[in-house]
């Protein structure tokens, strides 16, 4: 493929700049749990349902514990003692607290090795069902083939989840390869996820365990149907990003947002709760080979796209550090980026192409997702589907991973059916158009383009060398990135951020690291095998 | 992202799949979404946009939303219009005529004209009347034929003679008589203000003058050509968009073949 010139001493500066901010957010955040961890480790241990007001049991357990200022040892203390002395099962302890028949804290005491010993053989029954998930998907995408190249990624956001799956089992048929459900608009700010099936939601459909799993179930049929293992989408990000990662887990979903920073800036969730909800999440999405999503489109749907462009490669850098740390590889790191200049600046099309093809050299092995033009989308659903067709071609070239399709009638309304079709028809005409244009071109030294991606590398490696300066913290604080200012104390959810005791207890960590670990390399073992195949 | 891509009005409407009253589909059954564009001989302002919206409502168009207005000229406007459709149809009685026949393959065509006519079928072809365009009549007849079907002349059984375009009736006739063609093929591709209606109805006219109506089978075809159509105006079939030389040619030779089987048998 055709490259860029690339000063690579100052892509390793960049790098360790923003391995060192992410060093020290992590010394601070790792003091703390959250109720959302907890409620994530409720979850894992098989807790489920609601109680008769409709309040989901981890909640309620977490609650139980929180008002008695009893959540710094981990609810998996807690769940431990309850369960040796009582005989019962997380499910029934929870049923119990529930009817308000049990005070957790006041179970009889029981030795804190035994407790432990209880707590990582439930985790090890938890981290078999997520590994099972994941040997399903390996299986199929090894059965059916895995297409190299963009795959085509396409929303559906009825508010309906069946009405979601008519459109998603069209779409797979149309040729798309991920489906992603847009939540509906809030729902990142619920301190708690909704239960059941549903059938009523705002600019797209909750995000509940139950919801996945009818999704699922029918993209496996119908990819059953295609031969083609068809990808599902959601967003781990909001209040309750660990749970909906283990709701992911469970339910092998293949993709779902996550970014480290897109909650404090652009949903106002405090920035402590955010950075130590995003590694625990992190860690499950990592262990359960799910590629994570993250949202540097959104810095330049908020600012200028020309001007701010090197703030996404800074989020970049930053987001693959903090996925470093949470065990996750570049091969699950989708990281984000996006189409949104001005069609009326002059060469617009280069310096997309320019910053597209720098992602793709920094970020070698990383699933990028690439983000269609929404900001200048206006109603004229002609120009809209021209500016998506350069946006392909960018894909194409630049051999982006996630390619997330525009739809003619962004801003007019969430995609209808025959939408999605235009927006593949288009995709898929240019996929096979440019097929190997990438491979056919030379960048013109000291050209436009290699200029473009050099200033926006400079530009990226000051401001990370600023953040590592003045920490994370105090760049948030002082608006620096996305010109949006949010205080240390401020935003939604400071409450629930928990100090831990020194008898703190969450059996898992050493458990997803270690699936992490094993995973990543069935897939290095794979692709090699795959390579020397194509070699033979 | 504008305001406008979340509804948050709650949907009241019947969700069922109701054939009787079939509406268009956006995203949820019987929404009856549809999208219009068009331009209108006056200057965009708000007048123009308000104007764009009553002839939506004119339409049957519920809420009618005009999703982009741009100027053109000094005076023209052009205007994308998405709401949802108050009309129905009642798809269980509808009634399609179509073009019903078997279709085969050239090799299958050129084994069944051999073994029930014994001879090559005569075909003459045209773009007839003022229309300009040979698109339409070198897709069905050229050696190459379109979008990987062959056209009449790969056909080692078919003899065809095409003529081109603005060939007047009455030299198609004549030239049709000369040629001693069994079809007539007639294409009309771009027409205006439904001439090719007129001039369609003039050919049919002509060869009943002249009594020749009956020799000849008389086929037409075109992007506004559908079989209804020709039934009406007294042709032996149509054929509109998404046919090719294959679905003629099969028809031809059925309908040759079933009309010489009657002849024997009266």
């Amino acid at each position: 493929m055709a490259k860029l010139k690339i000063d690579w001493e100052k892509v390793r500066q960049a790098r360790e700049a923003a391995r060192q901010v992410v060093d020290d957010v992590h010394s601070y955040t790792q003091q703390f749990t959250t109720t959302t961890i907890e409620r994530s480790i409720c979850r894992l241990f098989g807790i489920d349902g609601v109680d008769p007001m409709g309040v989901p049991l981890p909640n309620v357990v977490v609650e139980h514990l929180a008002s008695r200022q009893m959540l710094g040892l981990g609810v998996a203390y807690w769940l431990g003692q309850a369960a040796i002395s009582l005989r019962k099962t997380p499910q029934e302890i929870a049923e119990a607290v529930a009817h308000g028949e049990m005070d957790l804290t006041q179970t009889d005491p029981v030795d804190l090795f035994e407790i432990q010993l209880w707590a990582e053989k439930r985790a090890e029954e938890a981290i078999a069902k997520i590994h099972h998930n994941r040997i399903i998907r390996e299986d199929k995408l090894r059965e059916y083939g895995d297409h190299t190249g963009p795959l085509i990624y396409v929303i559906v956001a009825t508010g309906n989840i069946y009405e979601d799956i008519v459109q998603a089992v069209a779409a797979a048929k149309q040729g798309a390869d991920v489906i992603a459900v847009i939540r509906t608009t809030g729902q990142s700010l619920l301190d708690y996820v909704p239960y059941g099936a549903t059938t009523e939601g705002f600019g797209g459909t909750m995000a509940t365990q139950e919801n996945f799993r009818l999704m699922r179930e029918a993209l496996d049929e119908v990819g059953a149907e295609l031969k083609r293992y068809i990808r599902l989408c959601n967003y781990c990000s909001g209040l309750c990003m660990p749970e909906i990662a283990v709701m992911g887990a469970y339910e092998r979903l293949d993709v779902m947002l996550n970014d480290a920073l897109y909650g404090i800036l652009f949903r106002d969730i405090n920035m402590q709760r955010t950075l130590i909800d995003q590694e625990f999440s992190r860690m499950i999405n990592a262990a359960a080979g799910v590629i994570i999503n993250t949202g540097e489109d959104n810095y330049l749907t908020t600012s200028d796209a020309y001007e701010e462009a090197h703030t996404v490669l800074a989020s970049q850098l930053i987001n693959e550090q903090f996925a470093l740390k949470a065990g996750l590889p570049e091969e699950q790191m989708g990281l984000g980026h996006a189409f949104e200049m001005n069609p009326e600046l002059k060469n617009a099309f280069l310096y997309e192409f320019a910053q597209a093809q720098l992602a793709r050299q920094i970020f070698p092995n990383a699933p990028l997702k690439y983000m269609p033009p929404t900001k200048f989308k206006t109603g004229n659903i002609f120009k809209s589907h021209v500016q998506d067709a350069l946006f392909n071609i960018v894909t194409v070239i630049s051999n982006q991973r996630i390619h997330l399709l525009g739809m003619l009638t962004e801003a007019i309304h969430t995609p209808f059916l025959a939408d999605r079709a235009l927006g593949i028809e288009n995709a898929r005409y240019i996929a096979n158009s440019f097929a190997d244009f990438g491979e056919d071109i030379e960048f013109r030294e000291g050209g436009i383009m290699e200029q473009r991606a050099a200033d926006v590398l400079d530009l990226a490696l000051d401001l990370l060398q600023t953040i590592r300066r003045d920490g994370l913290f105090r760049t948030i604080e002082e608006g620096k990135l996305a010109g949006i200012k949010r205080p240390f104390d401020g935003g939604k959810g400071l409450a629930g951020v928990v100090l831990k005791e020194e008898h703190y207890m969450n059996p898992f960590i050493s458990l997803l690291l270690e699936e992490s670990r094993q995973g990543s390399e069935r897939y290095h073992r794979a692709l090699a095998s795959s390579t020397e195949e194509n070699h033979e | 992202m504008s305001s406008g891509l979340y509804s948050t009005k709650k949907a009241d409407f019947d969700k069922t799949l109701d054939l009787t009253q079939l509406k268009p589909y956006g995203d949820t059954m019987n929404d009856g979404k549809v999208q219009l564009s068009f331009t209108l001989p006056v200057a965009d302002n708000e007048v123009a946009v308000e104007a764009a919206r009553q002839l939506a409502l004119k339409m049957g168009i519920i809420e009618p939303t005009v999703t982009h207005h741009a100027p053109l000229d000094k005076s023209f406007s052009f205007f994308v219009v998405y709401g949802s459709l108050s009309h129905t149809v009642d798809y269980t009685q509808i009634h399609v005529d179509s073009v019903d026949v078997n279709l085969m393959s050239m090799d299958e065509t050129d084994v069944f004209i051999h073994q029930n006519f014994g001879r090559k079928i005569r075909v003459i072809g045209a773009s007839t009347g003022t229309d300009a365009h040979t698109v339409g009549i070198d897709a069905i007849m050229n050696m190459k034929g379109y979008a990987g079907h062959y056209g009449l002349e790969r056909y080692k059984m078919i003899e065809a003679l095409n003529l081109g375009s603005q060939v007047t009736n009455e030299d198609f006739i004549r030239k049709a008589v000369e040629f001693d063609a069994d079809v007539l093929l007639v294409s009309q591709t771009v027409t205006q203000k439904n001439v090719h209606v007129q001039n369609l109805t003039e050919l049919v006219e002509l060869l009943e003058a002249e009594r020749l109506r009956k020799q000849f089978l008389l086929i037409i075809g075109g992007p506004r050509i559908s079989h209804e159509l020709a039934k009406e105006l007294g042709c032996d079939a149509g054929f509109g968009p998404g046919k090719y030389a294959d679905d003629v040619a099969s028809f031809i030779c059925t309908e040759l073949a079933a009309r010489k089987q009657n002849a024997f048998s009266i």
